[in-house]
């Protein structure tokens, strides 16, 4: 805890004794536990230099991450190589600056099209109740006991030569039901509350009642488990590409480098080439999870249990 | 209560329903038919329609669908394109004990990890071990399951020699104990990465729920009382700090089935994980499917026993 020191309208924002100063929005105090929690904030910076070298991949290398040489096979680092070459010959530090592009281009896309679903489905269900929220939530219920991997794999070996938007497509199929679940719960119990009933009396739309009163308020859950879901697709987009049913090379994703590391050569002798990968994936979805539990404090105090 | 579990079972069998016309969907919606890779392409486009007829299928679609579910319950899962058209159920049941020990020994390094030291974190909050506790708890969650298998074969296969890095047994001419024993030391590592995460996830539920558990009034009644520590600890603290584990590890199983997946083909190991993938790798549907469809029910069965055991235990639960 912080020490507490002498509370004056300028160190302290709540000080109610200065009543020109303008109180704090919940948001407003959100970001200020946020920024209270060393954990979360580490997460945010790791996550800004990753996203930073991400999209700044062609300053730090000079090579085509794409580009085979069977003149350079599998070369310990160098100088031109930091990290080695690879099995076909491709630069690994290339790879792993780009490969980062399309690992979270994956985890931020799928999040979003569950977002978009979630919202959806899980207001429809929520706000209306009834027959609507039966009917979903059986079929939500159906799709989350889906073994999520296995219906992936399933759905890869169908579809031959899955294109980056159908594989996120895919993903997004399988994991939109947990938010959806979420955001539902929240409307339910919002439902019955003052407000909604206050805005429904003087003839707000439904759809205004939903976008501007609800959502608003459910914001803390929907941030943290979109958060929180990122992660998670990254480590399933890793897993498949891994195991060679997810995105194919020569496109780099920190999975299919780690693909390399099923032949015990490379394994035993390479460790160049799929340990940065591994850690790279680590530290992402570490810094995820350390801002989705940041962020799940700062919106909702009682939460902190720790 | 039982008004709660017959609802359950009545969703449960329209879920199972659902799960097979999807499994049958999938099936019907791949790409060519069992012959495309089976018979000669030159052959009589007469004697293919032939076949097709004899194997039902141009038969309409519920029409197949009604056979293909009466023969699944019966264990009938054709047979399979690339092994040599063997039967699918031998190619399953051959490997299924397999998978099954593997999830033991997963389940049994989780619960003897977790437990204790999710007790051991909540009784001394802010200890050493409870900040070792948590900084694992991250990690396991944050570390992928197959970069974990691929550190263990390196660090402690490969570079120190502890474990063999691959397989399930040394040769063919271990037995007895000895090869008991040698099957359990193969299993370890596999293990132990396929239950890393969920060690790292009870362990954080364990912790919190004694701590939970620890601060209401009975149990501040039975220390009133002069109960023993150990007493207030076993009889009361850890019974009902273990409901939502027991419940946990019934939702748990999907994590288990897609985790043996992955973590079987790392180790080599012969299970169902790997004889899907290199199914799904040929595009051997007839496996595919029946595995799929083995694995949705169980993890159907695994959700349904969850409800189940909870609202057995917690009869204050209610459910609308």
């Amino acid at each position: 805890m912080e020490i507490e020191t002498l509370k004056t309208p300028k160190n302290d924002p709540e000080y109610s004794g200065a009543p020109e100063e303008k109180s704090k929005s919940p948001y407003q105090l959100a970001l200020r536990r946020f920024m209270k929690n060393k954990l979360a904030v580490l997460g945010v910076i790791t996550m800004i230099i990753i996203l930073f070298m991400s999209i700044s991949a062609p300053l730090w290398t000079d090579h085509d991450p794409e580009q085979t040489n069977t003149a350079m096979i599998e070369r310990p680092p160098s100088d031109e190589h930091i990290l080695g070459t690879n099995s076909s010959g491709q630069d690994n530090w290339a790879r792993l600056l780009y490969g980062s592009r399309i690992s979270l281009a994956v985890g931020f896309s799928t999040m979003f099209v569950t977002l978009v679903i979630g919202i959806l489905f899980g207001s429809l269900a929520g706000y209306y109740g009834g027959k609507v929220d039966s009917i979903l939530m059986r079929f939500t219920d159906l799709v989350l006991a889906l073994p999520f991997l296995v219906f992936a794999l399933t759905l890869m070996a169908i579809l031959n030569n899955v294109s980056i938007p159908l594989f996120i497509l895919i993903l997004s199929i399988l994991s939109w039901p947990n938010l959806t679940r979420i955001i539902r719960g929240s409307f339910l119990s919002l439902r019955e509350q003052e407000f909604v009933i206050g805005a429904k009396s003087i003839g707000a739309s439904n759809s205004r009642i939903i976008f501007r009163h609800m959502i608003p308020n459910t914001i803390g859950p929907i941030v943290v488990n979109a958060t929180l879901m990122i992660a998670v697709v990254i480590i399933a987009e890793a897993g498949l590409s891994f195991i060679g049913m997810g995105i194919n090379p020569p496109t780099p994703t920190w999975g299919n480098m780690l693909n390399e590391a099923l032949s015990v050569r490379i394994l035993r002798q390479h460790w160049y080439t799929w340990i940065p990968p591994g850690v790279a994936i680590f530290i992402t979805v570490l810094a995820i999870n350390f801002i989705g539990d940041g962020l799940r404090d700062a919106f909702d105090p009682k939460s902190n249990q720790r | 209560m039982y008004k709660y579990i017959i609802r359950r079972l009545l969703i449960f069998i329209p879920m199972l329903f659902a799960l097979s016309v999807i499994v049958f969907g999938l099936a019907k919606a791949a790409p060519g038919d069992p012959f495309s890779t089976m018979l000669d392409p030159t052959i009589d486009p007469e004697v293919y329609e032939d076949r097709r007829d004899e194997l039902g299928l141009n038969d309409s679609i519920p029409v197949q669908y009604a056979r293909w579910i009466g023969n699944a319950v019966q264990g009938d899962f054709g047979e399979s394109i690339v092994y040599n058209s063997r039967p699918v159920m031998d190619l399953i049941s051959a490997r299924f004990w397999n998978t099954v020990y593997l999830g033991l020994v997963a389940l049994f390094f989780t619960l003897i990890v977790a437990i204790p030291i999710g007790v051991y974190s909540a009784r001394n909050p802010y200890s050493i071990l409870d900040y070792f506790g948590t900084g694992f708890g991250f990690v396991g969650l944050a570390i992928p399951n197959f970069f974990f298998g691929l550190l263990a074969i390196y660090f402690l296969a490969i570079k120190l020699g502890w474990f063999p890095p691959q397989g399930t047994v040394s040769g063919s001419d271990v037995s007895g104990m000895k090869e008991f024993f040698d099957r359990i030391h193969h299993m370890i590592l596999p293990g132990i990465t396929l239950g890393l995460a969920s060690t790292a996830t009870y362990m954080r539920y364990m912790r919190s729920e004694v701590i939970d558990v620890l601060g209401s009034d009975y149990i501040r009644t039975a220390k009133a009382k002069g109960m023993t520590d150990r007493v207030v600890l076993y009889k009361h603290t850890l019974r009902n700090a273990l409901i939502p584990i027991i419940t946990l590890m019934g939702f748990e199983f999907g994590v288990l089935v897609g985790g043996a997946v992955i973590t079987e083909r790392i180790f080599n190991y012969p299970g169902l994980g790997t004889l899907f993938l290199d199914a799904v790798i040929n595009r051997d549907y007839p496996i595919v499917m029946a595995l799929t469809l083995i694995f949705g029910v169980f993890i159907l069965v695994g959700n349904l026993l969850a409800d189940i055991f909870y609202s057995v235990v917690d009869p204050r639960i209610r459910y609308d």
